[in-house]
C-alpha cells in the first residue's frame, strides 16, 4: 500500500545530476533580501516602488514558507503527514508574542505592567510560565526549543507505537484540536479567544516603524534561506536517503536495521522547530496571534500550501506556500465567500490531478522537451539504418 | 467595600421603614373599627371581597381558603385586577390556593406534581388538608412523591416539635431537592436550647443525605448524557470504520454527511410547516429520519463516483480531498440556509420521564439511544444474515480474492460508502434534537469520531461500539471535574497512552500479511 500511497518524486538528485547550489541560490536570495527592500526605499511615486504593506505581506509569506519547508521535510520527504503543525507554529508565535505583550510594559490601555488581557481577567500576578519571558534572549530560544520539546515528547511515545499513515495524520489533528481549545480558555491566561495581540515595540524599536518591519522582512527572508539550506542538507545527507527510504516502504528500512521511529523523531522535530521560528516570524509582521490561527482547520491548510506546491521538493514547499497565501489576500479581500469553495476545490484539484505540485507540473513539462528531442532522435537513427 | 456598602444599606432600611409605615398604620386604623359581619356563605365572602372594608375583606379571605372552591377563580382574578395593591396582596394567598387546588386534580399528570410543589414551595399550612386529601387518592409514584414532599416542607414550619423532627427525617430519606436549602438555613440557625439542637442535627444529617442522593442521581445524570453522545459518535464512527476497513478510505467529508442529514430534518420540518396542517406536525419527524438517511446517501453515492474511487487505498489523499469536499459542503450549506437554524423537536420527543428521585431521562436523549441500538443491530444483521453482508465481510478481509470469486468489488463499495453516509445523516437528524443545526456541525464531531475509529481498530463492529462508549462516557465523566476542555485533553493523552499499548487499536482482523 504504501508504494501507491506516496507520490515518488524525481529530484534532480535522482536523475543523477548533482544538485549544487547554483546561482539561482545566491541570485534569488540577492533579490529578495536586498533589492526588494531598496524597491521600498524608492519614492512612492516611482514605477518600482514596492509598499510597505506589500513588503509586509511578503514578509508573511515567507514565514509560512519557513514552516512549508518544515512540513516538506515530515511529509515530501519522509512520508508522515502531519496535520499538528499549527500547534508548533502556535508555540513559537506565543512565545514571541508573551515577550512583546511584557515588552509593552504599563503602556497598555489599563497603564498597568500587566498585559491588558489579564487585566480584564482580573489576574493580579503574571502567572510563573510568564516571568521567563521579559527576558528577549529567552524568548527568543524558547521559540525554537518549546515546540522542539514539546514534538519530541509527543512524537516519541505516538512513533514509539509505529503510529503510521492515517493514524498519525488524525492523532495529530486532534492535537491541533486539542490545542486550540486549550489556548481558547482564559484560565491558561494565553489571551483567550482574542490571543495576544496590541504588540507596540521589539527591542526598543517601535513596530509600527516601516524600518523596523523593513528589518522583520529581512530577517525573515535570511532565516527562509538558513532553514532551505538545512534542509538541503539534511535531505541529501545519508540520513536524507533513509527518510526517503522510509517514506516509500517503511518495512524494508526497519528490515534492513534502521530505526524508522528515531529518523522520523529527528525530522518532527527539527520540522517543530522551523514551525516555531516560523511563528516568531510571523507575529511581529502581523500584529496578533490567536487560537484560530493554530487550530485544526489552519493545520491542514499548511499540508496543502506544500501539496500544491510540490511535495518532496524544497522549492515546491516555498512556493506552494508563498503561492497558496497570495491567492488568499486577494480572493479574501475581493469575493470573502468565494475563498472556502476555492480553498476546498484546492484540496481536491491537488490530489485528483496535480498530485507532485506547481513543481511538478514544470518537471513534467520539461521531460515532455527532452523525450521528444530523443524521439527525433531515434528516429534519424532509424532512418539512417534503412 | 464595607465602607461602599454603608449608605445603600442605610438606605435600604430607610426605605424599608417607610414600607412598614405605610403598610401597618392604616391597618391599625382600620382595626379600631372590628368587623361587625358575619361571613357564612361563600357568596357573602365574595360580597364582602368585592365591596367590605379592609378588615371584613380579610375574614372574607380567611372564609374562601377555608371553604372556597376553584370555580371561584374567574371571579376572583376580575376582582383582583380591580383592586389596590394592597389587597392584591391579601388576595394572594386564596387564588394561589384555588389554582392549585383545582391543578390537584388535573388530569395531567404534570400538572399535578406542579401544583403540589408549588403548594410545598408556598408553606401555607391551609394547603396540608387539600394535600392530604390529593395523596390519599393518588396513583401516580411521582405526583404522590411530590405531594409528601409538600407536606413534609410544609411540615417544616409546624409549631409541633415531633412534626418538625419527622418532617426533616422524612424529607432526608426523600433525597428531596426542594428542602436543601430550608435545611441547610436551619442547620445555621443558632442553638439557643436543647429543642434547637435536637432540630438542627436532625437537619444537617437529613441534608447530607439530600446530598449524597444528589451526588448518585448527578452520577447516573452524567451516565445518560454519555450514554448518548456515545450513541451519536458510534453512528459516526460506525460508517467510518466501515469504509475505511474497505477501502482505505478516510472520509473527512463524514461530518458533512451528518450536516446534511440535520438540514435535510430541518427541510422537512419546513415543509410540513408550510404545507400541512398542525395535527400532522408531530409527525414530521417519523419521515424526516429516512429522509436524512437517503439524502445523506445520495450525496455519498455521488462523492463515491466522483472522487472517492479514484483514491482507492491512498488513505492520505482521500483524507485531503475529502476535507476540501466538506469545507465546499460547509460554505454551501451556509450560503443556503446561512448560519444558525433551529429544529423544534416534536412533542412527544420533549420533555422526560423520570426513573428515581432527581433523575430526568429526557425523551430525545432516549431517543437517540435507541436509534443507536437499533442502527447496531441493523447493521449487524446486514453483515452477518444476508448475502451482502457476507460479500462485505469478504472484501473486508480480502479484496482481490473476492473480486476473483465473482464479488462485485466496484458496486459493493458504492453502496457501502453511500450506506455509511446514510448513518451519518441518521446522526446528523439525531442531532438536531439536542441543539441547533449549523453549517459546521459536523466538524464538532469529525474529530471525536476518527479518535473512536483509530482506537477501536479497524474492521470489528465490536471494536467501534467499545470504543464510541468508552470515549463517549469518558467525555462526560471527566466533564464535572475538569471541564470540558482539559477532559479533552486528558482522552487524547489517554488514547496515545492506550495506543502505546495496542497500536492497532482494540480489535483488529487477524491476518498474516503485515499491515502497510
Amino acid at each position: 500500500m504504501t508504494l501507491n500511497d506516496t507520490v515518488k518524486h524525481e529530484s534532480m538528485d535522482e536523475k543523477g545530476t548533482p544538485l549544487r547550489l547554483g546561482l539561482a541560490f545566491w541570485f534569488i536570495g540577492f533579490l529578495l533580501l536586498i533589492f526588494v527592500p531598496l524597491l521600498n526605499l524608492l519614492p512612492q511615486d516611482s514605477l518600482f516602488y514596492i509598499s510597505d504593506f506589500t513588503l509586509n505581506l511578503f514578509g508573511k509569506y515567507f514565514a509560512f514558507a519557513i514552516l512549508a519547508l518544515g512540513i516538506d521535510l515530515i511529509w515530501g520527504y519522509t512520508g508522515v503527514l502531519s496535520l499538528g503543525h499549527g500547534v508548533f507554529f502556535g508555540l513559537g508565535a506565543y512565545a514571541i508574542g508573551m515577550h512583546l505583550m511584557l515588552e509593552i510594559g504599563a503602556e497598555g490601555v489599563y497603564g498597568s505592567s500587566l498585559p491588558d488581557f489579564m487585566v480584564w481577567n482580573q489576574v493580579k500576578e503574571l502567572p510563573w510560565f510568564w516571568k521567563p519571558f521579559s527576558s528577549f534572549g529567552f524568548s527568543l530560544i524558547a521559540v525554537a526549543l518549546v515546540p522542539m520539546i514539546f514534538a519530541a515528547l509527543f512524537g516519541f511515545f505516538v512513533f514509539r507505537s509505529r503510529i503510521r499513515g492515517v493514524y498519525f495524520a488524525i492523532i495529530t489533528q486532534a492535537l491541533a484540536l486539542v490545542a486550540w481549545l486549550v489556548f481558547n480558555r482564559n484560565e491558561t491566561n494565553l489571551g483567550g479567544t482574542n490571543g495576544l495581540t496590541d504588540f507596540k515595540i521589539i527591542l526598543g524599536y517601535s513596530l509600527n516603524d516601516p524600518s523596523t518591519q523593513r528589518a522583520m522582512y529581512m530577517l525573515t527572508v535570511f532565516f527562509l534561506g538558513v532553514a532551505f539550506l538545512l534542509c538541503r542538507w539534511i535531505t541529501q545527507s545519508r540520513a536524507g536517503r533513509v527518510l526517503i527510504a522510509i517514506r516509500d516502504c517503511e518495512q524494508r528500512v526497519r528490515f534492513t536495521g534502521y530505526s524508522p521511529a528515531n529518523y522520523k523523531l529527528f525530522v518532527f522535530v527539527i520540522s517543530a522547530g522551523l514551525a516555531g521560528i516560523a511563528g516568531a516570524l510571523y507575529v511581529p509582521q502581523v500584529g496578533i496571534i490567536t487560537p484560530n490561527q493554530i487550530g485544526v482547520l489552519p493545520s491542514i491548510e499548511m499540508a496543502i500550501w506544500v501539496a500544491v506546491g510540490g511535495r518532496g521538493t524544497l522549492i515546491g514547499a516555498i512556493v506552494g506556500a508563498v503561492g497558496v497565501n497570495w491567492i488568499r489576500s486577494i480572493l479574501t479581500n475581493h469575493f470573502p465567500e468565494l475563498w472556502p469553495f476555492f480553498l476546498g476545490g484546492l484540496f481536491v484539484a491537488v490530489v485528483m490531478f496535480f498530485p507532485k505540485g506547481v513543481v511538478g507540473i514544470f518537471s513534467q513539462v520539461q521531460s515532455l522537451v527532452p523525450r521528444r528531442k530523443s524521439k527525433s532522435m531515434n528516429s534519424k537513427i532509424a532512418e539512417a539504418t534503412k | 467595600m464595607v465602607q461602599s456598602l454603608m449608605p445603600i444599606l442605610l438606605f435600604q432600611s430607610l426605605i424599608f421603614s417607610l414600607y412598614l409605615l405605610g403598610l401597618t398604620a392604616p391597618a391599625s386604623a382600620q382595626q379600631v373599627d372590628s368587623p361587625t359581619i358575619e361571613i357564612a356563605t361563600i357568596d357573602d365572602a365574595m360580597n364582602t371581597l368585592a365591596k367590605g372594608v379592609f378588615s371584613e375583606k380579610k375574614l372574607a379571605v380567611d372564609y374562601l381558603i377555608q371553604h372556597g372552591d376553584p370555580s371561584l377563580l374567574p371571579q376572583l382574578e376580575e376582582l383582583r385586577s380591580n383592586v389596590n395593591r394592597r389587597v392584591r396582596r391579601l388576595m394572594k394567598p386564596v387564588i394561589k390556593l384555588l389554582r392549585n387546588k383545582a391543578n390537584l386534580v388535573s388530569k395531567d399528570s404534570e400538572d399535578r406534581r406542579v401544583a403540589a410543589r408549588d403548594l410545598g414551595a408556598s408553606g401555607m399550612a391551609e394547603a396540608l388538608p387539600l394535600l392530604n386529601n390529593a395523596l390519599s387518592t393518588e396513583e401516580d409514584r411521582w405526583v404522590k412523591y411530590d405531594l409528601e414532599e409538600a407536606i413534609n416542607l410544609i411540615a417544616l414550619d409546624s409549631t409541633n416539635r415531633q412534626d418538625r423532627l419527622a418532617a426533616i427525617a422524612s424529607l432526608g430519606d426523600m433525597g428531596s431537592a426542594a428542602a436543601l436549602p430550608i435545611l441547610q438555613e436551619l442547620v445555621n440557625q443558632p442553638a439557643n436550647d436543647a429543642e434547637q439542637k435536637a432540630l438542627n442535627t436532625a437537619a444537617s444529617a437529613a441534608s447530607r443525605q439530600i446530598q449524597k442522593w444528589q451526588d448518585i442521581a448527578g452520577g447516573i445524570e452524567i451516565l445518560l448524557q454519555g450514554l448518548s453522545l456515545s450513541s451519536i459518535l458510534l453512528l459516526m464512527a460506525l460508517g467510518l470504520a466501515i469504509v475505511f476497513g474497505m477501502m482505505g478510505v478516510i472520509n473527512m467529508a463524514h461530518g458533512e454527511m451528518m450536516m446534511i442529514g440535520a438540514y435535510a430534518t430541518f427541510v422537512v420540518q419546513e415543509v410540513f410547516k408550510a404545507y400541512l396542517g398542525e395535527q400532522f406536525f408531530d409527525y414530521y419527524f417519523v419521515f424526516a429520519l429516512p429522509c436524512a438517511f437517503l439524502i445523506a446517501a445520495v450525496f455519498g453515492l455521488i462523492l463515491e463516483g466522483t472522487l472517492i474511487r479514484f483514491l482507492y487505498g491512498r488513505p492520505l489523499e482521500t483524507l485531503l480531498a475529502t476535507w476540501g469536499v466538506g469545507l465546499i459542503l460547509i460554505q454551501g450549506a451556509r450560503v443556503i440556509f446561512g448560519d444558525l437554524t433551529a429544529v423544534q423537536a416534536p412533542s412527544w420527543l420533549r420533555g422526560g420521564a423520570q426513573i428515581m428521585v432527581g433523575v430526568q431521562l429526557p425523551h430525545n436523549r432516549l431517543f437517540i439511544i435507541f436509534l443507536a441500538i437499533f442502527c447496531v443491530l441493523g447493521i449487524y444483521l446486514l453483515l452477518f444474515r444476508t448475502g451482502i453482508g457476507l460479500r462485505i465481510r469478504a472484501v473486508l478481509q480480502n479484496r482481490d480474492m473476492s473480486a476473483c470469486l465473482g464479488i462485485p468489488t466496484r458496486k459493493l463499495d458504492a453502496y457501502t460508502f453511500a450506506f455509511g453516509s446514510g448513518l451519518a445523516g441518521l446522526a446528523g437528524s439525531a442531532l438536531t434534537l439536542i441543539g441547533n443545526v449549523d453549517p459546521e456541525l459536523g466538524r464538532n464531531y469529525i474529530v471525536d469520531s476518527f479518535m473512536v475509529v483509530v482506537t477501536g481498530g479497524v474492521g470489528k463492529l465490536a471494536g467501534t461500539i467499545t470504543a464510541a462508549f468508552g470515549i463517549g462516557t469518558l467525555n462526560k465523566l471527566l466533564e464535572p471535574s475538569f471541564g470540558a476542555v482539559y477532559g479533552k485533553v486528558m482522552i487524547l493523552v489517554l488514547i496515545i497512552l492506550f495506543l502505546q499499548y495496542k497500536p492497532a487499536g482494540l480489535f483488529t482482523l487477524k491476518g498474516r500479511h503485515l499491515d502497510s
